[in-house]
C-alpha cells in the first residue's frame, strides 16, 4: 500500500477537475446586440444574455460612456436572456467606444464593454443617475469572458497537457542521461516508454488546440510561432521513435536513441518556451500577448487550475510507470521462457 | 577544444573532398538541375512570396543532400583510425565548420543559378545586405542544426531516408524563420523588424553546436 497515495491523489484531483470544471456555470454575460452603432436619437436594441435572468425584479439598463452613463427609456424582458431596450442616445459623447450594462436583482450588473460604437462625439453629456440596487447572486461560476464563452474549461485541460508533456520528456531525457554514462538497457526503456506517454500527451494538447482555435479564432491551425513550434516538438519525438525502430541492435539502439533524445529536449524547450516569446503570437503567454496567469485567470479558475495541473503530472507518471513495469515483466517472461 | 586539431581536419576534409571531386560536382549539378527543372515549371517568376519559398526549399533540400554524406566516409576501421588521432569534440566542431562553409558555397550556387534562371526581379526592391545575411545565417544555420543529425543517421546505418526525418523537424523553425526574415529583406523591409528572425535562427545555431560538441563524444564511443 505504500506509494499509493499519489495515485489516489491523482485519481481525487482528476474527478474533481472533471466534476467542478465541467459543471460549474459561467457567469451572467450579455453575448450579442442587434446593434452595433449608436447616433445620437433613439434606439432599439434587442439584447440577448448567457445565463442572465433578466425576469427578475428592478429590471434595469444604461449606457456607459467614460465613466458618464445614459438610463435606457423602457426596458422589457422578453425572455430571461433576451431583452428589448430604448435608447434616447444624447450628443456629445466623449470616447467612440460605448459599454451596455444591464442590471437585474438576481445577476446585478453585466457589462459588455464597448458594445457600441458611437456617431457624434463632443465634450460630454449631463449625466443621468441610474443603477440597480441589491442583487441575490453569490452562486461559484466561472468567468464569462467575451469569445472565449464555454470553452474557458479547456484552460483545465489543454494547458496541463503540455505541463505534462514537458514533464514525462524530462524523465525522458534523465533516463537517457543515465543510459550514456551506465549503458543499461532498462534506463533506455524507461526513456523510450516516458517518451511514448509523453507524446500521447502532446497530441492530446495539439486536438484541444486545435479544437480551441477553432472556437476563438475560427479555425483549426494557423501558422503561429507557437504552433509551429508545439508541432515542431512533437515530431521531433515521433523522429525518436523512428530513430529506435530503425536500430536493430538493442545496444546501439540505446546509445543512439539516448543522443538524439536529449539533442530533441533541448530543441523542444527551445521551440515550446523561447522561440515562440520572440515573434508575434496569437496565443496567449507570447509575443506580447498576456498568460491567463498575468491580469485574467482569476482566482475562481486557478481553484480548479492547479489541481488540474498538478492531476494531469501525477496521472502521466503514472501511466509511464505501469507501462514501464508492464515492458519489464515482459521482458522477464520471455528471458526466462528463453532458459 | 584545439585549434591545430581543428585546423588539420578542416585540411584533411578538404583534401579529401579535392580527391573526391565527383561530390562536388553531384552537389552542384543537383541544384542546377532543381532549378532547372522549377524554370521549366514556372519561367519567370516575379511574386516575392513565391519565388523565396521556392528558393529555400531548393536550398532546403540542397542542405540535406549535402550534409547527409558528411559521415559516410567513416565506416568500419576508418572512425576508429580517426578516433585515435583526434579528440571527437574537435572531429564534430571541424566537420560543423566544414560543413558550414560548404553550405555557403552551395547557398552562393543555388542563388546564382536561381536568379539566373527564375529571374531576378524580386531583387529590384530588396534590401540586398539583409537578403544575403539572412541567405548567409540560413545556409550556417543547416550546416549547425544537421551535422549531428548526420551523425546518427550515419551512425544507424540508414542513409538519406532516417536523416531528413530526424532533421527536418529540428530545422523546421529555422527554415521558418529565415524564410520571414528573407521575405521581409526581399520586401525592402528595415533590419530591426527581421532582427527577431535572424536573432532566432542564431539561438538555434548556438544550440545545436553546443550540443553537438557535448554528445557527439558519446556517439563515437563504442
Amino acid at each position: 500500500m505504500k506509494g499509493l497515495w499519489w495515485k489516489v491523489l491523482a485519481t481525487v484531483l482528476l474527478l474533481y477537475v472533471v466534476i467542478v470544471g465541467l459543471r460549474t456555470p459561467l457567469g451572467p454575460a450579455i453575448v450579442q446586440t442587434s446593434v452595433s452603432r449608436i447616433a445620437p436619437g433613439p434606439a432599439e436594441v434587442d439584447v440577448w444574455g448567457y445565463g442572465t435572468h433578466f425576469q427578475q425584479e428592478k429590471l434595469n439598463a444604461w449606457l456607459v460612456n467614460d465613466s458618464q452613463r445614459v438610463c435606457a427609456a423602457n426596458v422589457v424582458a422578453v425572455s430571461d436572456d433576451h431583452l428589448r431596450v430604448s435608447f434616447d442616445v444624447p450628443a456629445g459623447f466623449r470616447k467612440s467606444m460605448t459599454d451596455l450594462e444591464v442590471f437585474d436583482s438576481f445577476d446585478g450588473p453585466v457589462t459588455r464593454f464597448g458594445a457600441f460604437y458611437t456617431d457624434g462625439l463632443g465634450s460630454g453629456i449631463t449625466e443621468q443617475p441610474c443603477g440597480g440596487g441589491k442583487w441575490l447572486n453569490l452562486a461559484f461560476a466561472f468567468p464569462n469572458r467575451n469569445i472565449l464563452n464555454e470553452s474557458i474549461r479547456n484552460l483545465f485541460f489543454h494547458v496541463p497537457m503540455w505541463f505534462t508533456m514537458v514533464m514525462l520528456m524530462s524523465i525522458g531525457v534523465w533516463k537517457s542521461i543515465r543510459v550514456l554514462r551506465t549503458n543499461s538497457l532498462e534506463d533506455d526503456r524507461a526513456a523510450s516508454v516516458a517518451v511514448q506517454v509523453g507524446l500521447v500527451f502532446g497530441v492530446l494538447g495539439l486536438i484541444t488546440g486545435s479544437l480551441w482555435a477553432r472556437v476563438t479564432w475560427e479555425t483549426w491551425w494557423t501558422s503561429d510561432p507557437k504552433l509551429n513550434g508545439a508541432a515542431a516538438g512533437v515530431l521531433i519525438y515521433l523522429a525518436y521513435l523512428v530513430l529506435r525502430g530503425s536500430v536493430p541492435e538493442p545496444a546501439k539502439r540505446a546509445r543512439l536513441a539516448a543522443i538524439y533524445s536529449i539533442f530533441a529536449y533541448s530543441f523542444m524547450l527551445l521551440f515550446f518556451f523561447v522561440l515562440p516569446r520572440l515573434n508575434d503570437s496569437l496565443h496567449p503567454g507570447n509575443g506580447g500577448n498576456p498568460a491567463f496567469g498575468q491580469y485574467d485567470l482569476d482566482n475562481r479558475l486557478r481553484t480548479v487550475f492547479y489541481p488540474a495541473c498538478l492531476g494531469w503530472i501525477l496521472f502521466g507518471v503514472w501511466m509511464y510507470d505501469l507501462r514501464n513495469r508492464l515492458l519489464r515483466l515482459q521482458h522477464r517472461l520471455s528471458d526466462a521462457n528463453d532458459q | 577544444m584545439d585549434r591545430n586539431e581543428i585546423t588539420s581536419l578542416l585540411q584533411l576534409e578538404w583534401r579529401l573532398d579535392r580527391r573526391q571531386k565527383h561530390a562536388w560536382g553531384s552537389m552542384a549539378l543537383y541544384v542546377v538541375s532543381t532549378v532547372y527543372t522549377c524554370y521549366l515549371g514556372v519561367k519567370q517568376l516575379s511574386t516575392v512570396a513565391t519565388w523565396n519559398a521556392l528558393f529555400w526549399i531548393i536550398v532546403l533540400f540542397a542542405a540535406f543532400n549535402a550534409l547527409g554524406r558528411s559521415f559516410q566516409r567513416e565506416e568500419g576501421g576508418r572512425q576508429i583510425y580517426l578516433h585515435t588521432l583526434a579528440h571527437p569534440r574537435n572531429v564534430v566542431l571541424a566537420r560543423t565548420l566544414y560543413n558550414a562553409g560548404t553550405m555557403v558555397a552551395l547557398g552562393a550556387v543555388s542563388l546564382a543559378a536561381y536568379t539566373l534562371f527564375i529571374g531576378d526581379r524580386v531583387l529590384g526592391e530588396a534590401d540586398l545586405g539583409l537578403f544575403f545575411c539572412s541567405v548567409l545565417l540560413g545556409s550556417i544555420g543547416f550546416a549547425c542544426a544537421l551535422t549531428l543529425i548526420a551523425a546518427i543517421a550515419a551512425r544507424a546505418g540508414s542513409g538519406l531516408g532516417l536523416m531528413a526525418i530526424l532533421g527536418f523537424p529540428i530545422v523546421l523553425p529555422m527554415l521558418l524563420a529565415t524564410l520571414r526574415a528573407s521575405k521581409l529583406a526581399l520586401d525592402g523591409v528595415a533590419w530591426s523588424v527581421a532582427g527577431n528572425y535572424l536573432l532566432a535562427v542564431l539561438a538555434i545555431d548556438v544550440l545545436a553546436v553546443a550540443l553537438s560538441a557535448i554528445l557527439f563524444p558519446y556517439l563515437w564511443r563504442d
